[in-house]
């Protein structure tokens, strides 16, 4: 035995360089590139914004004058107030009425699961408005059952907020509990069954712990999208302001771009704080389900199967619904008072018309292409070039799914509107409007990515290197087949998302790009419901047509790759 | 090793140190490889074998130290310019490419004529006995085909080197048996110099020509098979590789005796302790002779049999030696010799441990 003095004090830390081929020039390439996007269209407009609301609307620096004055405006500062509220009650209802519905999809033997679950995500494909028009041609002033009853509920505010966000955020919560709900493992309820246990106890120390963090996650994801949505709370909020439409209202109205800054910093503060607790709470939640673990086949119990499908039907019968008074008021002379069928409302006099319907499906292609590649090869850089580089790149990549669409879309004025910047050069095209909805959604398919990334055998590149074939070879044969039906869902995403958003490019839509989603919501400011719901019919019909597309196209990409899937290989799709 | 080859050895390390964080995984490693060996490295868990197979595949960087190749400094070199294939414990095979495609992988740069990148992995698959497989995917293959499709795409090329890390580990015990013999057959036939990395003793004593002995970062013992196993150079090294029974004794007055309880036995030169001093005495369980022969033996003992377990072709005893400290020893037994010795649990037993299979070790210290 060797008896010299333990190496480690003379081992240097610092592990020797190997030579630069290359291939490190391209990992290198790729790193910089993706740390340059992410700097200038996320970092640098956010830094405006933080700037801009320290300075008054003559560029003066004033520090935190606006701050002050924004706390001390009753009518303003009553937009946090309002906001917290909002999206507090959108959060409790939202998650309570879907967990009876993800619980209802996963644990029972209930008929017609599969048409529930496609009811149940409907919302998905609609602008946050179009929750709120329904409502109102239904209780408003001049809604449906207004009219029959003689009673108006006075939904214009806080009560109409909140039941339009629940039905936009349903199919969110849904999505996340059904998959807690999912992930379990049927021995221990076989425990305890066997220590006695009746239903409801057996719900209260299985089933409820089983999905806390899946309860915890759909209730930061509902309040986040609640409290930065912008869409209901403009067609149906009336005089009760939130901080989004706040924001709008500083912006657009008065022009006031500082006083619009201060209220997204502070728009900026639950949001962030949300996803952190989120991430914090996340990380504690190890894996329930371990490849040992029997999967749970629901038992038929008739009284819980019957009463859970009456739930069931209700909460489908509203959000379907809502989709059917908007494609009648889009049909019908004039609702509600001569249901006379028309489609004279399709043919659109205003706000870009078919032009705005074109631009957004272009552009909501560009924006699945281009974060598709974006979000992959963003995914790629940080899970598998592993360089110091990696930790900063995953925290800005994670960002954005905390920031409100309005404070993107303010960022993006101040950066792209800024006079004597080069960057106008973007202003007023369809690109801009692109890189807003990559950056906007970029983090769900960054995660995506990784996931599939991260399923993978790390050893790829390793036996390609060793192979002497270039990485980016192996990148192109191997990893993207194997992570293509991730590749095919995160294209997906981009794609619906860019069709229905509102708040990050009503900003930034320019004459000659109008997109359809603002067009929904200057038809709906000009008067013209009926236009505006027909547009909404328009883009609904879109949506669901490219998700029949993309049906299509994963069942044969799921044909294709069936060969060498039988041992569980490939990476599988998000949810 | 100490004779100076002319050819230069196929790898040489020279003061490898590897650090993860403030944790020293490998520390001052030197060691060369012969052209056209077979070359083990066996430790237990986390002693970090792994690690020092990745710093010569240039997958892991080292700290400190060089790594040669055929006389070539390929210290800072990255994987893809050292000339070696390497078969991972997952194989890392392509699920998405057939067998055929795998292993024409590393061919399809280098090599411009389809028709000889056809041909070779033609003779490729013939060589690991899969040909009538090229057409399938990874996964509809069995464990050890698999295993034959990595080490085929790892072989394509014609490397220099072959590196094996645990590459049998995922296979059931009797795919593994055969998967030995035929790696080490080919491994033989093409003459290409092979490092493999195994936490399984049986493993690296039946295939390797030289086994390297890790322990916690640090090379214990080098040696061919029989060396190691024989000439233990640690008590780790006597634990680790076979079976070994252990005695805690003191030196004796004479050099080379040593006292046991009442009892003073001749043992293997090599340590000396003063006298007086404790050491350890080591001997192996089929070293040990039992019955009428061992009371004309040297080193002769008493022992009282405790334990008697049926092991197929042995049988193995469980001893206790007579004399204050009662002693435990474990003995195999040719199950034919302990059927004419006629006793049982409980019986009294000669035995005799021959001075020249009693090793001696410096008594080891808490670490090891
Ligand atoms: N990337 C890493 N970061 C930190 N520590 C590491 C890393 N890789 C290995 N180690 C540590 O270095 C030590 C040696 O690891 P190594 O994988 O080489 O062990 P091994 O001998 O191959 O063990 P096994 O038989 O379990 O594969 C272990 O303690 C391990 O935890
Ligand atoms: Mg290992």
């Amino acid at each position: 035995m060797s008896v010299r003095a333990p190496a480690a004090a003379e081992t240097p830390d610092r592990a020797v360089r190997h030579r630069l081929s290359g291939e490190d020039a391209i990992r290198w390439t790729l790193v910089v590139v993706f740390a340059a996007v992410l700097y200038l269209f996320l970092l640098y407009p956010l830094g405006q914004v933080l700037w801009r609301s320290l300075l008054d609307n003559g560029g003066r620096f004033i520090g935190a004058a606006n701050y002050i004055r924004y706390f001390s405006t009753p009518a303003i500062a009553a937009s946090i107030t309002n906001s917290l509220f909002v999206s507090a009650a959108a959060m409790v209802l939202t998650v309570a009425l879907a967990f009876g519905y993800a619980y209802a999809l996963t644990r029972t033997q209930m008929p017609a699961k599969g048409l529930f679950r496609v009811v149940a995500m409907l919302p998905l494909f609609a602008p946050s408005l179009v929750q709120a028009f329904a409502l109102i041609y239904v209780f408003g002033n001049n809604g449906i059952l207004t009219r029959a009853t003689g009673l108006n509920v006075g939904i214009y505010g806080a009560k109409g907020i909140i039941l339009a966000e629940v039905f936009y955020c349903f199919p969110h919560a849904l999505l996340i509990l059904m998959a807690a709900l999912a992930a379990t493992d049927a021995r221990l309820y076989d425990a305890a069954r066997t220590l006695g246990a009746g239903p409801l106890k057996t719900f209260l120390t299985v089933t409820l712990p089983g999905v806390k963090y899946g309860l915890v996650s759909a209730s930061f994801v509902v309040f986040t999208l609640a409290i930065t949505d912008f869409g209901a709370p403009k067609a149906i909020g009336g005089k009760f302001s939130v901080m989004a439409t706040e924001i709008y209202n500083q912006v657009s109205g008065q022009q006031n771009f500082t006083m619009g800054a201060t209220v997204s910093v502070v728009l900026l503060v639950p949001a962030v704080l949300a996803f952190v607790v989120d991430r914090l709470v996340q990380r504690r939640q190890y894996a329930l389900v371990t490849s040992s673990s029997k999967p749970l086949v629901p038992g038929r119990r008739p009284l819980a199967d019957w009463s859970l499908l009456a739930y069931c039907a209700l909460i489908a019968g509203f959000i379907a619904a809502i989709y059917l008074v908007i494609l009648v008021s889009s049909l019908v002379h004039r609702w509600p008072y001569n249901f006379g069928l028309t489609l004279k409302h399709y043919d659109f006099d205003t706000a870009g018309g078919y032009r705005a319907l074109w631009n957004s499906i272009r552009v909501a292609a560009l924006t699945a292409v281009a974060g598709t590649v974006l979000a992959f090869v963003g995914g790629y850089v940080v899970e598998k070039c592993r360089t110091a580089a990696s930790g900063p790149l995953y925290l800005l990549s994670v960002l954005p799914v905390s920031v409100p669409g309005m404070v993107l879309g303010l960022a993006y004025i101040f950066t792209f509107n800024a006079p004597g910047s080069p960057l106008n050069a973007l202003y007023g095209t369809l690109a801009i409007l692109i890189i807003s909805n990559v950056v906007h959604y970029f983090t769900v398919g960054f995660l995506t990515a990784t996931t599939a990334l991260k399923q993978m055998d790390a050893e790829f590149e390793n036996v390609g290197a060793s192979l002497g074939v270039p990485f980016y070879r192996t990148f192109w044969r191997v990893t993207v087949p194997i992570a293509l039906p991730s590749i095919v869902a995160i294209s997906m995403y981009f794609f619906l998302n860019a069709m229905v958003t509102l708040s990050a490019v009503v900003f930034i839509v320019a004459p000659g790009t109008e997109l359809a989603a603002v067009a929904v919501l200057l038809m709906d400011d000009a008067g013209d419901t009926a236009q505006a719901a027909a547009m909404s019919v328009l883009i609904i019909a879109t949506g669901l047509a490219v998700r029949s597309v993309y049906w299509l196209a994963m069942r044969g990409i799921t044909r294709r790759t069936q060969a060498w899937t039988q041992g569980g290989a490939a990476a599988g799709e998000p949810s | 090793m100490s004779e100076s080859a002319p050819a230069p050895a196929a790898v040489a390390l020279e003061g490898i140190a590897k650090k993860f964080g403030a944790y020293v995984a490998l520390r001052d490693i030197t060691l060369s490889v012969t052209a056209g060996e077979f070359i083990c490295f066996l430790g237990p868990s986390g002693c970090g074998k792994t690690t020092l197979l990745r710093i010569i595949a240039g997958l892991e960087r080292q700290n400190a130290g060089t790594v040669r190749m055929a006389g070539r400094d390929v210290s800072g070199l990255p994987p893809a310019l050292r000339n070696y294939g390497i078969v991972f414990q997952s194989y890392a095979l392509f699920p998405n490419l057939t067998v055929g495609r795998n292993i024409a992988y590393g061919l399809e740069t280098r090599r411009t004529g389809a028709a000889a990148i056809a041909r070779r992995v033609d003779e490729l698959l013939a060589l690991v006995g899969l040909a009538r497989h090229k057409d399938k995917y990874p996964a509809q293959l069995s464990g050890g085909e698999q295993q034959r499709v990595a080490l085929a795409r790892a072989l394509a090329p014609s490397p220099a080197l072959l590196l094996l890390d645990e590459p049998l580990s995922a296979l059931d015990a009797r795919v593994r048996q055969s998967l030995r013999h035929e790696i080490r057959g080919l491994q033989r036939r093409l003459g290409v110099t092979t490092v493999m990395v195994t936490h399984d003793q049986e493993e690296a004593l039946t295939m390797a020509d030289r086994i390297v002995v890790m322990n916690a970062g640090q090379v214990e013992q080098v040696g061919a098979p029989a060396e190691v196993y024989r000439r233990p150079r640690t008590p780790f090294v006597a634990r680790f590789v076979g079976q070994m029974n252990f005695l805690s004794a003191v030196a004796g007055a004479r050099s080379g005796w040593a006292r046991v309880g009442a009892v003073e036995l001749r043992h293997q030169p090599g340590f000396e302790a003063v006298p007086g001093g404790a050491l350890t005495l080591a001997i192996r369980p089929e070293e040990i002779t039992v019955g009428p022969a061992a009371l004309h033996a040297e080193n002769p003992l008493r022992a009282r049999i405790t334990a008697v377990q049926f092991l197929g072709a042995f049988t193995r005893l469980g001893l206790t030696v007579d004399g204050e400290g009662r002693t435990a020893l474990e003995c195999d037994v040719a199950a034919t010799a302990f059927a004419e010795l006629g006793v049982g649990e409980g019986a009294d037993l000669p035995i005799a441990l021959a001075p020249d299979a009693l090793r001696a070790f410096p008594v080891p210290g808490p670490a090891a």
